[in-house]
């Protein structure tokens, strides 16, 4: 299993479960972090940036996502301040330029993008900046995996791990996942030949019958990580519990800002109710993120659930499982060959 | 006493899915076919509308004429490689041109912002001036609107531009046949990344500079080389995906493309992994492909690669008639995908 969606986009882009030998089978992890924001996060931030006086940014995949009923395009169409911002600095030089406006950051994404949210958080409360907030949904890779392996269901037996978040994040993690479950973890890049060497490291170890962690991405990750963004990342936030969309609450999966950076989180500036969004009884996103069900198993899947209206998570975002089906293997689904 | 269906009661203008105009109706995309196809087309009605070329031919009295109308919104004004000036004319002269008519007039309309400098407004009138010499079409009448400030953008341009078609060519979208190779004049996603990176204050090693070129000298040195040519399309908004896809649906063919054959230059290739686009939606405005039967299909090639504007010209894909309406690409490892149309504009990933 890999599991950032990186990778899967490139697997399905570039077909290399068709290059390999039908002995492997790639299944394709929660690692998209478009896809595994929970609805509720987005129906808060359309409810946000629909007060008056608001400007909401974010990065520019996360507008088209659909939340409970919406999303933040349609928000826009209807006057709301939307901005497609590059980075959470550029949201910070909004609230500089608009002094009497609030300036809601919607920061989400694994380990790779929390530092530099942190580091926006960081600088708005030494510049003691008072219209600036995020409304954050940081999920982690560790308790994700973790989760997956205790499931008495779990027939994943080996791990690409993401290259990105093992960049920030370093090896150390992935090391006593493979010593307490047992399981090889190699952690790859997101070039096709990154992933078939990934692959052929993985199968090295299970024939083997060895264990460990290795590292195909020499060219960016070191054993200890990014140690500078770590720091940030444990001065602004601590690990909390989370909700995934498409699966559910993990343990300790996520972050949330510490007390001292509570007048920068947007949940509690703007004290919004939390709704409950109830996942459509038809998706079987949970079992497609954990490799249970492939998503040409679903009964939805190009029919009822498409990018344009989606079901689930995996179908979200261009890097979620079901959405690479659906873009890059329309041709070879039954039923959906002639359009 | 005559009876009048009642069908004809209400403008039959479709419902669509959404009950406000979003941003990624005019990406060229998706949303903007449903659009065409589920208001204007049906309002309007006309038989040369419906066959959703890049220009119309109407016949008045034993002439056949080509008529294209496009409107600019392009935001900066000025970027490398052109201007919104030079723009509107090179987008209408090719829109004429991808037909197999020669362009001969254009109309100009400003829309103009209150309090737009003086200067700007002559730079721009003299750039599309100068276009319009270069290209050898007439501008030969206008309107001027202005606009408080705030409700348009420093300035917007439509142009209506008008050819003659020689009565022996017949291009349409719908003629594309299994078998047809399909030619493509050069690197693509030029133009697209060139205003994003200004739009977005980008800056790369080296500068990418926009494509933006008239493409009708082109277009008439391919038609003399061969007979074959079944259509040609000019890449705009949504890039190359954008313009195959419309061919695949109107003439209900598939069409698998290359990936190997498809020029893109270094550096547009890692702006676009950088953003997180595929150079395949990102805009042109001087490039085109050409369907074109198999047998004409070598003289074209050559015909393209002697005219300046086309020498990195390749053959990138064959219509097929395997998974009708669909485009799919045989990648560099040698496996196949579709190549999908996308709903609404590329949008720059999170990581």
């Amino acid at each position: 299993m890999e599991i950032c969606g990186g990778q899967t986009h490139t697997i399905l882009r570039y077909g290399l479960d068709e290059l390999l030998p039908p002995a492997i089978e790639l299944v394709h992890g929660p690692g998209c972090p478009v896809c595994v924001t929970p609805a509720e996060i987005i129906d808060k931030a359309i409810a946000i940036a629909l007060l008056p006086g608001v400007i909401l940014a974010s990065y520019g995949d996360m507008l088209r996502v659909p939340g409970s009923k919406s999303d933040l395009f349609r928000a826009k169409a209807r006057g709301a301040d939307v901005r497609i911002a590059y980075s959470p600095v550029e949201a910070l030089k909004i609230a500089h330029a608009n002094p009497h406006r609030r300036v809601v950051f919607l920061a989400i994404g694994f380990e790779t993008t929390a530092p530099a949210n942190a580091i926006a958080a960081w600088q708005a409360k030494r510049e003691q900046l008072a219209n600036f907030s995020m409304l954050t949904s940081h999920v982690l890779v560790p308790p994700a995996i973790r989760a997956l392996l205790r499931s008495p269901q779990n027939r994943v037996q080996g791990f690409i791990a993401p290259g990105h978040v093992c960049t920030v994040m370093g090896l150390r993690e992935y090391g006593k996942l493979a010593s307490e479950f047992a399981i090889p973890i190699v952690v790859g890049g997101f070039e096709p030949v990154d992933l078939l060497e990934a692959i052929l490291m993985l199968v090295k170890q299970l024939e083997a019958g060895k264990a460990c962690v290795e590292n195909q991405y020499v060219r960016s990750v070191a054993y200890e990580g990014n140690l500078p963004a770590q720091e940030i990342l444990k001065e602004v936030f601590e690990v909390a519990d989370q909700k995934w969309r498409g699966i559910g609450a993990i343990e300790q999966s996520g972050l949330q800002f510490r007390p001292e950076y509570a007048a920068y989180d947007a949940n509690r500036v703007f004290d919004l109710e939390s709704i409950e969004v109830a996942e459509p009884a038809e998706c079987i996103s949970a079992m497609i993120l954990q490799g249970l069900k492939r998503p040409t198993d679903c009964t939805a899947f190009g029919v009822r659930c498409t990018p344009e209206r989606p079901l689930g998570a995996p179908m979200v975002s261009a890097e979620g499982a079901c959405a690479a089906y659906y873009h890059y293997r329309r041709h070879v689904t039954p039923d959906l060959a002639e359009v | 006493m005559s009876t009048t269906p009642i069908v004809d009661l209400a403008c039959p203008v479709l419902l669509t899915s959404h009950d406000t105009v979003l941003l990624g109706h005019g990406s060229g995309g998706k949303l903007s076919n449903d659009l065409v196809r589920d208001v204007f087309v049906p309002a309007f009605g006309s038989t040369e509308l419906a066959r959703l070329d890049d220009q119309a031919v109407v016949h008045v009295n034993e002439s056949r004429i080509a008529i294209t109308t496009d409107s600019y919104v392009v935001r900066p004004l000025f970027f490398p490689g052109g201007d919104i000036g030079s723009l509107a004319v090179h987008g209408t002269v090719n829109d004429l041109a991808v037909g197999g008519a020669t362009p001969l007039y254009l109309t100009a309309a400003f829309i103009l912002e209150e309090g737009l400098a003086m200067d700007v407004l002559r730079r721009v009138v003299c750039s599309m001036s100068e276009a319009a010499r270069k290209a050898g079409v007439r501008v030969v009448a206008g309107d001027t609107k202005v606009v408080e400030r705030g409700k348009a953008d420093s300035l917007f341009i439509n142009t209506t531009g008008i050819g003659t078609v020689a009565s022996e060519i017949d291009l349409s979208a719908a003629r594309a046949r299994p078998g047809d190779k399909v030619l493509l004049s050069g690197p693509i996603g030029e133009h697209g990344i060139t205003i994003l990176a200004q739009r977005e204050g980008l800056e790369f090693e080296s500068v990418i500079e926009s494509d933006s070129a008239p493409l009708h000298t082109l277009c008439a040195d391919m038609l003399r080389a061969a007979p074959g040519i079944q259509c040609m399309r000019d890449l705009t908004r949504g890039g190359l995906s954008s313009a195959i896809h419309e061919i695949a649906a109107q003439s209900r063919v598939g069409v698998e493309l290359e990936e190997r054959a498809i020029p893109v230059r270094e550096e547009v290739r890692g702006a676009c992994e950088m953003l997180g686009l595929d150079p395949l939606y990102v805009a042109n405005e001087g490039k085109l492909i050409a369907i074109v039967a198999p047998e004409s299909a070598s003289a074209v090639l050559s015909a393209m690669r002697k005219h300046h504007l086309a020498r990195r010209a390749e053959i990138v894909g064959t219509v097929t008639d395997a998974h009708r309406g669909l485009v799919t690409m045989r990648t560099l490892l040698g496996t196949s995908r579709v190549v999908d149309m996308l709903a609404g504009d590329q949008l720059p990933r999170i990581c």
